[in-house]
């Protein structure tokens, strides 16, 4: 099967415009008699779920939590990208649309990431008028701050939780939704798997995860905006929930899963405290505004670290190196994630680490408040040299900026990050990869979408912060509406589909069988156990630099573990009850999988780029290589039966707007 | 939204309660400067006692606004307080209110029925022989009789020190109540933390005031 | 640290329920409060015994799932975090630590420490939003300015997480302080000040139809938020109550 992404003719500012003009549309009216499931109320899933109801098609939407606003959405924190050009410093859909294909790499479809960049001031518009409490100036207009990997300052937030207050925004639409009847909500529901009529998406298999029923439901069309996969790790920024069940299970209907070994592992996180570690946290982007990275410029002063015979403020100036302002001067701290992250990888590789475990850098501050507080001292007229008095003065304004993260650093480290350095490492954060899909957003399951992160989408191989909110809520509010409806348009004299269809009693016998499998396998082992020596191989072997013997190896043993998992583990109580475990069970199951075909794709893919870091494909001074000449193609997997037969459909990214080039941040 | 709805309304019921507690803390306001008048001078108070007790406007449209005041506040206390317990059917095995709230706060019912008992005792007191005085045996008016009686009633150690205690208690429920119902009826802002402080020490000031009377008249005769 | 826990365990919302004790060793202080759970589940799962069901999503502080009242108050005895974000360090070895579940009539269990906390969700199906379709032609965002200070009380009162330790914690379980802080946040900004009066109204009506409690002003809510929302926000939800019913 021909991968064709649909990619409208025109230039490429007209493509979006001219595809709008052009579409079939359904008249309201019709519009009642449709039905679309949506799984997943996060900031993608929301967005589409509120504005497809406003439009009047009936909605269904799923999520395993116990209320849309709790989405891992929720959770991003520093803010949302919008070519907005409020500051007047240059900005414009080209150059978000630029940044956006550069900063992914040149991985990413030009033509989604130009669509993107023209609704994104679209987004804040629409957010301020829900009554969004994003950041103000004095004056009363929106406030911005910069992001890594751009020069200008286009992120609109809203303190330390833009993703809440975004998320609260398309939350609040459904609530309006749901309380006129055209959202029918399904809290605490899980779906296991995608049901197809005559080759069109037709519906779902969901578990209601209070009673344990497996229930069946009818759509002409079903959306899947679940998130990403990074709990594959296990240990990640995601929410303990966070799963890829609903893109898997498409995935193996037929949806071809696209680049799944592009991650992202964030630089600033809290580093792993021991083994009873859960989850990683991230300490948002914007701190590299202010703070500065480093570790000792010697090996005998990071030993004594940590030994705890010295501490970070002992060291002079000179004795510290600053090592991301010493190799990108340009864009110093604020190099992208990818960048940044490999940088201290190989700092800590080197033995310069600073914590315990040797895996963990600084991020100071005691620059920044000084400066602030010359600044303060010097704007209200006092002595500009009194130590004390600048440090308190500046200490309050980074308090002002970002206290909630400071506040939640001191809770998790026991650590005052005003006095010492916070120490940070690298986590997985972020999947650029997930189900391939075309221009329409739909996978290649005719009637299947896939929106937000659960997409490939518009990242390419690296995400820049502060588009992950801004392309959930593009997809959400300003593209599926468009795209569905073109789809839907035939659909309008179909009336109601029946789950009486064997094809539904078929899904739901398969679902049954594996949740009974589960109950009644008696092993030995819980399922976290296997997810721990999952996220293991998947961080030692395919996380920030992978090479091919770590790969072969990771293939095998993942395919091992699954074996082990389906013979050994043991998930208690019943199929009939609240059943936290066997809710896992069913996650993890597909995350063996998933995390197969991660392994095999980050093999095939002979480059380095983005957040694929191949250690066989480096410059001379440690950058990703990357090879446009065999690589510059989407990597879409199709399954067939097992992660390791599945084929390579190779969709070939033409970049007609932007040229080639190495990317660099010196 | 129904008319009736309305009526019930958690929000409108608690600033019903303000309200009639504002109401009553006026009163007291009043109450405690006559009483005190008791100290200073015996015939301003008995003059104004008299002023009190055969003034038709008090007498007739005061009074009876003031007991409406004192059974609403009461009555709604009661309802409020059996509604808010049925919002919890199962209590939990351990609760530290003390972590996050004050006593007077939490136990405004407790406050409350002490000072109700007390209401009792101050009728039987003062209120019973008073209505009995005027209107049942019809005796005629003697504008120099309040300071005796007053002072009669705290000879008694064990009343006065009833009277101390229910002052006491007057106090908590104030120092919790005249703020709350600041906030109840949506003042929040420089004015009402001000009024706050004053309702502060209002709620010390007037019970004080209220124990020193008693124990003035107890050990001064 | 050695630790003795007594949890609430209940199979289903049906089922009494009651506290069982659990011995614990082994707990590193550095352990979150939901780890330590993690380290108890593992060992039931091992023994072959139920694990606790918890609530728990984002570990973070931010999603509002976690819930659990310990020691006699939501989210435990620190300040200013939620029951994920609460370190083990704050107990002493040797502790006994109670776990329930939050407990209100609007909060039924489900299972063990799990609450449904959907009576939140459909007070915000009342009126938590502001009307406005997605068109793509709504007016440019900087077209109103808004005043820093209301933006700001805007934001503080949007800061609210739906964790409902307000209404666990109250000793009435009144849900005030989190539909005051939704009423404000839409109060405070112009685009919310249109549909302010029925946004009121009708939010309170179905907060009543819930069966929470009625505020009494303790101010215990305040306390224990793990996001610090004011009690000023329960006091404007007052006022624009009071505006509203007399507008009828």
């Amino acid at each position: 099967m021909a991968l064709d992404s649909k990619i409208p003719n025109g230039p490429i500012a007209d493509k979006w415009t001219n595809y709008k003009d052009h579409i079939n549309l359904v008249n309201p009216a019709n519009k009642r008699n449709l039905d679309i499931i949506i799984v997943g109320t996060g900031l993608a899933g929301g967005s589409a779920a509120a504005t497809l109801a406003e439009l009047g098609y009936n909605v269904k939407a799923f999520c395993f939590q116990d209320s849309p606003r709790r989405a891992h959405s929720i959770a991003a924190q520093g803010g949302i990208n919008a070519a907005k050009n409020y500051k007047g410093d240059g900005d414009s859909v080209y150059r978000l649309f630029y940044d956006t294909v550069k900063g992914g790499d040149y991985r990413a479809r030009e033509a989604n990431v130009h669509r993107l960049a023209e609704v994104s001031a679209n987004i804040i518009d629409q957010c301020v008028a829900q009554g969004v409490p994003l950041a103000r100036e004095y004056g009363g207009l929106l406030d911005n701050r910069s992001f890594g990997g751009t020069l200008v300052s286009r992120t609109f937030y809203a303190q330390g939780q833009t993703g809440q207050q975004l998320l609260l925004g398309a939350y609040s639409a459904m609530n309006r939704q749901i309380g006129r009847g055209k959202v029918k909500m399904y809290n605490r529901h899980e779906m296991l798997d995608l049901v197809i009529v005559d080759g069109k998406a037709r519906g779902i298999i969901a578990r209601n995860l209070i009673t344990g029923e497996i229930e069946r439901h009818s759509a002409h069309a079903v959306v899947v905006g679940s998130g990403g996969y990074g709990n594959v790790f296990f240990l990640s920024t995601n929410a303990m929930g966070s799963n890829a069940t609903a893109a898997w299970k498409i995935h193996k209907k037929g949806a071809f899963f696209a680049n799944p070994c592009y991650t992202q592992i964030h630089p600033t996180c809290i580093p792993v405290s021991g083994d009873h570690q859960s989850k990683l946290t991230l300490m948002s982007e914007s701190l590299r505004n202010d703070g500065r990275i480093w570790v000792p410029a010697k090996l005998e002063d990071a030993q004594a670290i940590r030994e705890g015979k010295k501490k970070a403020t002992d060291l002079s100036e000179e004795e510290r190196d600053y090592f991301l302002e010493r190799r990108y001067p340009a864009f110093g701290n604020l190099v992208p994630r990818d960048v940044a992250s490999r940088a201290a990888k190989e700092r800590c590789d080197a033995g310069f680490g600073v914590n315990k475990t040797g895996e963990a850098v600084y991020l100071d501050f005691a620059a920044a408040i000084e400066r602030y507080g010359k600044e303060a001292a010097y704007v209200k007229g006092l002595d500009a040299n009194d130590k004390t008095l600048v440090t308190k003065l500046g200490t309050d304004i980074v308090k002002s900026k970002y206290g909630n993260l400071f506040q939640m650093y001191l809770k998790i480290v026991d650590e005052n990050p005003y006095v010492t350095p916070m120490m940070i490492y690298p986590a997985v954060h972020y999947t650029m990869g997930g189900t391939w899909v075309d221009y329409n957003l739909m996978t290649t399951i005719p009637g299947c979408f896939s929106i937000g992160e659960s997409n490939f989408s518009d990242h390419g191989a690296n995400r820049l912060g502060a588009s992950a909110l801004m392309q959930g809520l593009a997809d959400g509010y300003f593209v599926l509406p468009y795209t569905i409806g073109d789809y839907l348009a035939p659909d309008i004299k179909m009336g109601e589909i029946s789950t009486d269809l064997p094809e539904f009693v078929e899904a739901e016998k398969a679902v049954k069988d594996q949740i009974d499998k589960f109950i009644n396998n008696n092993g030995t082992h819980s399922v976290d156990y296997f997810h721990k020596k999952l996220g293991k191989i998947m961080w030692d072997k395919v996380g920030m630099a992978r090479n091919e013997k770590g790969l072969n190896e990771a293939i095998v043993e993942i395919a091992a573990l699954r074996e082990e998992f389906y013979r050994d583990v043991k998930v208690p109580g019943s199929a009939n009850e609240f059943n936290q475990e066997l809710e896992k069970a069913t996650r993890v199951a597909d995350f063996l999988e998933l995390g197969e075909l991660f392994a095999k794709d980050a093999l095939h893919r002979n480059e380095s780029c983005g957040g694929h870091f191949r250690e066989e494909y480096q410059t001379e001074e440690g950058e990703a290589l990357r090879d446009d000449d065999n690589f510059a193609y989407v990597a879409a997997w199709e399954y067939k039966g097992k992660p390791s037969d599945a084929v390579l459909h190779k969709e070939p990214l033409n970049y007609e707007n932007i040229k080639l080039v190495q990317r660099s941040y010196k | 939204m129904a008319q009736s709805a309305l009526l019930n309304a958690s929000i409108l019921k608690k600033v019903a309660m303000a309200l009639s507690g504002i109401f009553l803390i006026t009163f007291l306001a009043l109450h405690v400067t006559l009483n005190f008048i008791s100290i200073i001078s015996e015939d301003v108070f008995n003059e104004a006692s008299h002023f009190m007790g055969y003034n038709p406007l008090i007498q007739f449209v005061m009074q009876p606004i003031l007991a409406i005041g004192v059974i609403f506040h009461f009555v709604m206390g009661f309802v409020l307080t059996l509604q808010n317990r049925a919002a919890r059917p199962i209590a939990y095995a351990n609760y530290n209110g003390a972590a996050n709230a004050s006593w007077s706060s939490r136990n405004m019912i407790i406050s409350g029925l002490v000072i109700l008992a007390f209401l009792g005792l101050h009728f039987y007191d003062f209120w019973f022989p008073e209505v009995t005085y005027k209107y049942i045996a019809g005796t005629a008016p003697d504008a120099t009789r309040y300071y005796g009686e007053l002072v009669h009633k705290f000879h008694d150690p064990i009343r006065t020190g009833l009277y101390c205690v229910s002052f006491i208690l007057l106090g908590f429920h104030l120092w919790h109540g005249f703020a709350s119902s600041l906030q109840s009826v949506g003042m929040h802002n420089k004015y009402s933390r001000f009024l706050a402080k004053v309702g502060y020490w209002f709620s010390v000031v007037v019970p004080a005031l209220f124990v020193i009377i008693a124990l003035f008249h107890h050990f001064n005769n | 640290m050695k630790l003795t826990l007594k949890i609430w365990r209940q199979k289903n919302a049906q089922d009494k329920g009651g506290i069982v004790d659990y011995p614990i060793d082994g707990i590193e202080p550095d352990m979150s409060f939901l780890e330590m759970l993690d380290v108890l589940n593992e060992q039931l799962i091992n023994k072959g015994e139920e694990p606790v069901a918890f609530d728990h999503d984002c570990r973070e502080g931010i999603c509002g799932m976690c819930s659990l009242f310990i020691n006699g108050e939501a989210h435990g005895p620190d300040r200013g975090v939620t029951t994920c974000q609460l370190h083990m360090r704050m107990f002493k070895d040797g502790d006994t630590i109670f776990i329930e579940p939050f407990r209100a009539k609007a909060f039924p269990v489900i299972k063990d420490l799990v609450v449904d906390r959907s009576s939140f969700d459909r007070i915000q199906h009342a009126g938590g939003f502001i009307s406005v379709n997605t068109s793509g032609n709504t007016i440019d965002a900087n077209t109103i300015p808004v005043n820093k200070s209301d933006a700001d009380k805007s934001f503080d009162a949007a800061a609210c997480i739906g964790c409902g330790a307000c209404v666990a914690t109250c000793k009435n379980s009144s849900a005030m302080l989190f539909v005051g802080a939704k009423v404000s946040q839409y109060a405070l900004l112009p685009q919310g000040k249109v549909e302010a009066t029925e946004r009121v109204l009708n939010m309170v009506h179905q907060m009543d139809l819930e069966g929470f409690g009625n505020c009494t002003n303790t101010g215990a809510c305040e306390v224990e938020c793990p996001k610090g929302i004011s009690l000023e926000n329960i006091a404007r939800m007052n006022r624009e109550y009071l505006s509203a019913s007399l507008k009828g």
